[in-house]
């Protein structure tokens, strides 16, 4: 109880701040505004559901129905390529060879590369300018910074020759292999983390005769390991939505992203009777993992995000 | 006595180590960093230049051809008219997002500390552009989409919002706006709660009125995180691509061809690398004085609360 009544207090910092909201009109008026807001906000994904479980012929005839139209769950079946001809073309769906099963592993092989590799070397990279004293250090660490201001346009077209050159082009290698090695935004994201770390545990470990790769993975690594887990889950969603890159370097159906998979379903669309149902559910499948990353990690990634803002 | 073996070791060791410090494991822990720096960041930076300057189109080596991209870059209507619808596509998409974030900010400061709702404003901005721009391009679609049945079924026209040239920019920028609502509302929101109490009480007992107290003391002092916001949104919001790429592909008639749209197609269509590198040197060279200039502009650096 006393639990309950102390956050309510805290939930509400400002109320004797401003005499406006007591009034019940802002108080309506302000309310009203979010509920809006929320709503605007969640509709288009109930819009994605609804659509990805109607079926796509039947849902041609009742545009403004609210609720799935003959619910089904053969839209799904189709893109994930479990439904026979028949079943696709009984509903109104495409029949091409879509199989997003496939671009759901190809993503999730890919993005886990990616973000394994990039966070721990940018780790090592943050630990070095961090907690490691030696000279050049600022130097070497402002034109690292340099990358992070460049926009990656710039670098797309030279690393898509490189890639090439390397006969990388269509696989896993080839997408994850630019930014594996780093990012200059998460060693900048660490590196603030690493220098505030208490140096007596780190001088404490010199003293016991620790290596300094041992003062980085049992004595540092450990304290930052909730912004480690934070910065994972944000770099694994951004390449999880990444699309320019994968277009380019991943155009077998081997090495096909989630993205990709859907970017080429809506140009295979025919142009009379779009499967519309089909193109949502595929949307559906790329979506979830995040609903489920927001689901159990939203309160981590909203304050990470509000502490990107302010110094 | 200080030459002989078993002297010199240690002293030329505390030597090297007090003139380089801890050199040596900083650069076993840097390595893969480096090697990711030099090899996907800086050589690919300057072979950009370099092909800005030739004729490649991937299949013969790269030629060089001096100035000849850049002077074909300003007598190329194309490129101008991308450079308009670019820059169309901006001031939509920064202008309103930014006033609506703002008044999301302060709405959601005054009124609640939920994390949830915090949570659902964000979500958006965690889904992919591919899927937003799906969705929307379903939601909004001629014929079968909710919002033109919506339309129709009240008896008014329906609009062409993806396939009508006057609306297509207007369409994405929107979308783009839905997106990154919630992501700019969160920034501005930790700014305001940045901004100590004392300010406002000492407002509120001069007898400040509310829009007083928002014009005098809120917006001032979130100045630097403001500027924060529009450097980071307007260098994103420049290299649009994915939305459009899922959906108008640059059309009708050029009206949604963006910078980054016509770079991707002169490149991977047209083969023309070094014309699209040309253009990616002139589009770095825009962004970078942009946030220059809107540093200096702003005054990101200083806050009012400091003077």
């Amino acid at each position: 109880m006393a639990a309950t009544k102390r956050m309510r207090n805290r939930s509400h910092p400002g109320d004797s701040l401003f005499r406006s909201m007591t009034r019940p009109v802002p108080r309506i008026l302000g309310w009203t505004s979010i509920g809006l807001v929320v709503f605007a906000t969640l509709f288009p994904f109930y819009w994605m559901i609804r659509t990805a479980f109607s079926n796509n012929r039947a849902m041609f005839s009742e545009p403004l129905s609210l609720l799935p139209v003959e619910p089904t769950l053969g839209p799904i079946r189709r893109v994930l390529g479990l439904a026979t001809t028949e079943e696709a073309m009984a509903e109104g769906g495409s029949v091409g060879s879509i199989d997003f099963t496939q671009y759901l592993i190809n993503s999730i092989i890919v993005c886990t590369l990616i973000t394994v590799f990039q966070i721990m070397f940018s780790a090592m990279a943050a630990y070095a300018f961090a907690l490691l004293e030696w000279r050049g250090r600022d130097t070497v660490f402002s034109i690292f910074l340099v990358a992070l201001l460049v926009p990656g346009m710039f670098t797309l077209l030279p690393n898509f020759l490189l890639v090439r050159d390397l006969g990388l082009l269509n696989s896993y290698l080839g997408i994850a292999l630019p930014a594996m090695f780093f990012s200059p935004f998460v060693v900048f994201f660490l590196r603030q983390f690493f220098l505030g770390v208490n140096r007596s545990f780190i001088e404490a470990a010199v003293i016991d005769g620790a290596g300094q790769w041992r003062i980085f993975s049992q004595v540092a690594l450990p304290i930052v390991w909730p912004q480690i887990i934070t910065i994972s889950i944000l770099q694994f969603i951004f390449y999880w939505n990444d699309y320019l890159w994968p277009l380019l370097v991943g155009r077998t159906e081997e090495s096909t992203l989630l993205t990709v998979g859907l970017g080429i379903f809506r140009s295979q669309t025919p142009q009379g009777s779009p499967d519309w149902a089909g193109l949502m559910a595929g949307a559906l499948i790329a979506a979830i993992p995040i609903f489920i990353l927001v689901l159990v990690f939203g309160r981590r990634i909203v304050g990470s995000i509000q502490s990107s803002g302010v110094k | 006595m200080a030459t002989t073996p078993l002297s010199t070791k240690p002293a030329l060791a505390v030597r090297v180590s007090r003139r380089y410090g801890q050199l040596a494991p900083a650069l076993m822990f840097l390595l893969p960093a480096l090697i990711g720096f030099l090899v996907f960041f800086a050589w690919p930076a300057v072979r950009g230049l370099y092909l800005s300057f030739t004729d490649y189109n991937l299949l013969s080596d790269p030629e060089f051809v001096g100035g000849d991209n850049y002077q074909k870059l300003i007598s190329d209507p194309v490129f101008w008219r991308s450079m308009a619808v670019t820059l169309q596509y901006v001031a939509i998409n920064i202008v309103v997002q930014t006033i609506a974030a703002l008044g999301l900010a302060v709405l959601l400061h005054r009124f609640t500390r939920s994390m949830f709702i915090r949570g659902v404003v964000m979500l958006p901005y965690l889904i992919a552009n591919v899927i937003v721009a799906l969705v929307w391009y379903w939601l909004a679609d001629y014929n079968l989409g909710l919002i033109n049945s919506a339309i129709s079924a009240v008896g008014l026209d329906r609009i062409g919002f993806f396939g009508d040239s006057q609306w297509a920019m207007v369409t994405i920028a929107m979308v783009n706006v839905w997106r990154h609502l919630g992501y700019t509302t969160l920034l501005i929101f930790a700014g305001l709660q940045a901004i100590p109490h004392d300010v406002y009480e000492a407002a509120d007992v001069d007898g400040a009125g509310e829009f007083r107290v928002f014009r005098s003391i809120t917006l001032p002092l979130l100045r630097p995180v403001l500027a924060f916001v529009l450097v980071v949104t307007v260098v994103g919001s420049f290299q649009i691509f994915d939305t459009i790429a899922v959906t108008t592909r640059g059309g009708p008639v050029d009206a949604t061809n963006a910078i980054t749209y016509y770079i991707y197609n002169l490149a991977f269509t047209r083969f023309d690398f070094g014309y699209a590198s040309a253009l990616s040197v002139i589009l770095m060279l825009i962004l970078a004085s942009i946030a220059l200039i809107q540093m200096r502009v702003l005054r990101a650096g200083h806050s009012d609360l400091e003077r």
